[in-house]
């Protein structure tokens, strides 16, 4: 594979060229996937950290899109040069796991730091999606966001809709939706982001159906997918049934529906939290709600990224990576950076700060991904998501709803196409 | 036929054809060897476990009903490619050859695409075509014509022919433009003189002429679009939708740098190896010894 020696070349350089200058200092490389507003904060945060202290450094480096960021890591890996902390996306989760060798679990990471680790101050939804079954965290959580409902305000007072009280089932929003579009006062009446992370899994969390055995692959690797029940199918063919005529808009594999929201030209969509700055930014009179749900809902799961530490480390090393933990930890930071970019707030004083500031009253947008994902304690379909191969089977997923939305097949026969191809592909990635 | 040249020193070939083996080796031999070996191991991403298996990846991938779709996706994608852009490419450059006034401006205009990256030659027409904003889409829609490349295979297919070939004309149009002008003006005039048209002295005189640049630009075409048309793929449909634009190269791509599945996509990469052996081996044998350059 010539593509993964040349990133493992390109690593080792980067590699070397941010370890060469250490003189008493101990330094420590951050790959990241941040674009934009959120790259700024990642450097501002490398750059707070290291004027707060003298012994360590450290230096932040882009590495491309989430997939890539991977990639980078695991050729680096393989090339003896990997980072210190690397930032991987939920999807990798389960590959990050599965590699038990490759890397150091935060947990023991951060009791190297001297500070004993208490994982109670921890947002617990969070921490358990990103720890093993026994309860070792193993990755520490950098952002976190879940899906929401975000309306634009004018089209639904055009269509003749309440515009405080936004749909609440998926019922109602597909109601609105034809309103929306029958009406004229837009183009399409509802869109969507990832229809994999929000319509298939976080579907499965929040109304409590099951999306896979094993609890969707927390309590053990080796799952069986079983969404091709009776809820998944109906919710799809109510989504292909509106594509028809263009009631739904699909927009595209990740967020680039997004784009259609942006533009006017549908009135409801469902996206990440993560993507509020954006909505904002575009100065549109919009609203916001809790992810839709069938009959009642349970509660959502995280997406976002978190940031793994590699093994084969030397303790300074570790020291310096706890060190920036604990600085990130730190409720000043942790309410900072929550307030700022939309992503949650990793441990539940900086929540508590948040909401005692009283900046949800101000933001109530910002609050909602908080309370779907503490609402209640979770069940085992409700945990979270997790396959050795997790971006392989999105993939797997979106070929099948494209053909189905496309009209080449019903929600069932793509339903059914999507747990054959996608059982097959995770019984050979385990066989490895 | 020609002199062979005689080295009184018996170590100076050598090193004269060091630096060009050591890059060979280098970039060539070292990786190619590596992706062999790759192909018949199953390994975990992280290079934990590995494990020999000898041909079960190219039996897996030979099997596979997704790889011969991308077998059929890469030839319908490279003749659309090769066909279009040669006949667009042709057109131009026989009006071209006879404009008279700003023939130099012409040419340069015709020729500038070809300076244009593949993956911004991507994005310039993802931009034009995307449904929602793209101008030319939204003039698609205007004249009733249903166009969405997100949801229909034929119409991402279409985009991608178009972006691919779009920037191969100025390649195909600067060849055909040399060839025509080493067409000797003499048998035109003739031909004229003798009472053909135009479209006749065209299909009997300067097409049979331009056999050798068409033949050559068939292989550079082919090749072209096989191999260097990754970076387009992935910035306008990312093999999508469905399976509809993904080639044999972007499946490597897709299997092996986002699934992570490395024995799966060596064993590709040693298919399309010795596929490109095998269309080398025809531009050598066939093209370089039975047409003859004009």
């Amino acid at each position: 594979m010539t593509t993964t020696s040349f990133a493992a070349g390109i690593a080792a350089i980067a590699t070397l060229l941010s370890t060469t200058s250490a003189f008493a200092v101990t330094e420590i490389s951050w790959w990241h996937a941040m674009t934009g507003a959120n790259s700024e904060v990642v450097e501002q945060l490398s750059k707070e950290f290291n004027e707060s202290q003298s012994d360590y450094k450290i230096t932040p480096v882009f590495k491309g899109t989430y997939p890539e960021t991977l990639n980078a890591g695991i050729a680096a890996f393989r090339a003896g040069q990997s980072p210190h902390i690397i930032q991987v996306f939920d999807a990798g989760t389960g590959t990050m796991m599965a590699a038990e060798g490759a890397i150091k679990p935060v947990a023991e990471v951060l009791s190297m730091g001297g500070k004993p680790f208490d994982k109670s101050a921890y947002l617990p939804g969070i921490v358990a999606y990103y720890s093993k079954p026994d309860g070792t965290m193993l990755s520490f959580p950098y952002n976190s966001s879940s899906p929401i409902l975000y309306y634009n305000k004018d089209i639904l007072q055009k269509a003749g809709l309440d515009a405080d009280n936004p749909p609440k089932t998926w019922d109602e929003v597909w109601e609105a939706a034809k309103k929306i579009k029958s009406s004229g006062a837009a183009a399409c009446g509802f869109t969507s982001t990832w229809l994999t992370w929000i319509h298939t899994e976080n579907f499965a969390a929040w109304n409590n159906y099951q999306w896979g055995t094993n609890e969707n692959g927390i309590a053990a690797l080796d799952v069986e997918l079983k969404v091709n029940s009776e809820p998944f199918v109906k919710h799809f063919q109510a989504l292909a049934d509106l594509a028809k005529d263009g009631t739904f808009k699909y927009g595209g594999r990740t967020s680039e529906a997004k784009q259609l929201f942006l533009a006017g030209e549908c009135g409801i969509m469902t996206e990440s939290s993560g993507g509020l700055g954006d909505v904002v930014k575009s100065g549109m009179n919009y609203g916001t709600g809790m992810l839709p749900y069938d009959t009642e809902p349970q509660n959502t799961i995280p997406g976002g990224a978190s940031l793994w530490v590699f093994g084969n480390k030397s303790d300074e090393e570790y020291k310096a990576v706890a060190a920036f933990f604990n600085f990130l930890s730190q409720t000043d930071i942790q309410a900072r950076l929550h307030q700022v970019s939309g992503y949650l707030p990793v441990t539940m004083a900086a929540y508590e700060k948040t909401k005692a500031d009283g900046f949800y009253e101000k933001n109530p947008a910002r609050e909602i991904p908080i309370k779907q994902m503490m609402g209640k304690a979770p069940t085992e379909n409700s945990k979270g998501v997790r396959l050795v191969n997790l971006p392989q089977v999105r993939d797997i997923m979106n070929e099948e709803y494209e053909k189905m939305l496309a009209g080449d097949l019903t929600a069932q026969q793509a339903l059914d196409n999507v747990v054959s191809r996608g059982n097959a592909a995770i019984k050979e990635a385990m066989g490895n | 036929m020609s002199p062979r040249v005689v080295f009184p020193n018996k170590i100076l070939p050598y090193l004269l054809v060091a630096p060009q083996l050591a890059i060979t080796i280098v970039f060539f031999y070292w990786p190619a060897s590596q992706a062999l070996r790759q192909s018949m191991l199953k390994e975990d991403p992280f290079g934990l476990r590995s494990r020999f298996v000898w041909f079960d990846n190219f039996e897996r991938v030979l099997t596979d009903p997704n790889y011969l779709n991308s077998v059929k996706v890469t030839v319908v994608f490279s003749v659309s490619t090769a066909f279009a852009s040669m006949a667009l490419a042709l057109l131009l450059a026989v009006m071209a050859d006879r404009v008279i006034r700003a023939k130099g401006f012409y040419r340069t205009m015709l020729i500038w695409p070809y300076a244009v990256a593949p993956a911004i030659a991507g994005m310039l027409w993802l931009f034009l075509f995307n449904p929602s904003i793209g101008s030319l889409a939204i003039g698609l829609r205007w004249l009733g014509i249903p166009w969405d490349p997100l949801l229909n295979g034929s119409n991402a297919m279409i985009l991608v022919v178009a972006a691919a070939a779009w920037k191969q004309i100025s390649y195909n149009f600067l060849f055909f433009v040399a060839g025509l002008q080493a067409i000797p003006k003499t048998l035109i005039e003739a031909a004229a003189i003798d009472g053909a048209g135009e479209t006749k002295r065209f299909w009997t005189i300067i097409f049979p002429l331009l056999a050798p640049t068409t033949f050559f630009l068939l292989v550079i075409n082919t090749t072209y679009a096989f191999f260097d048309t990754f970076g387009i793929i992935h910035a306008v449909t990312g093999g999508g939708p469905g399976k509809a634009t993904e080639t044999m190269v972007y499946k490597v791509y897709s299997d092996g740098a986002l699934n992570q599945l490395l024995g799966a996509s060596a064993a590709q990469s040693v298919i399309l190896m010795v596929i490109v052996i095998g269309l080398t081996a025809v531009q050598f044998r066939y093209v370089e010894r039975k047409v003859h350059y004009g």
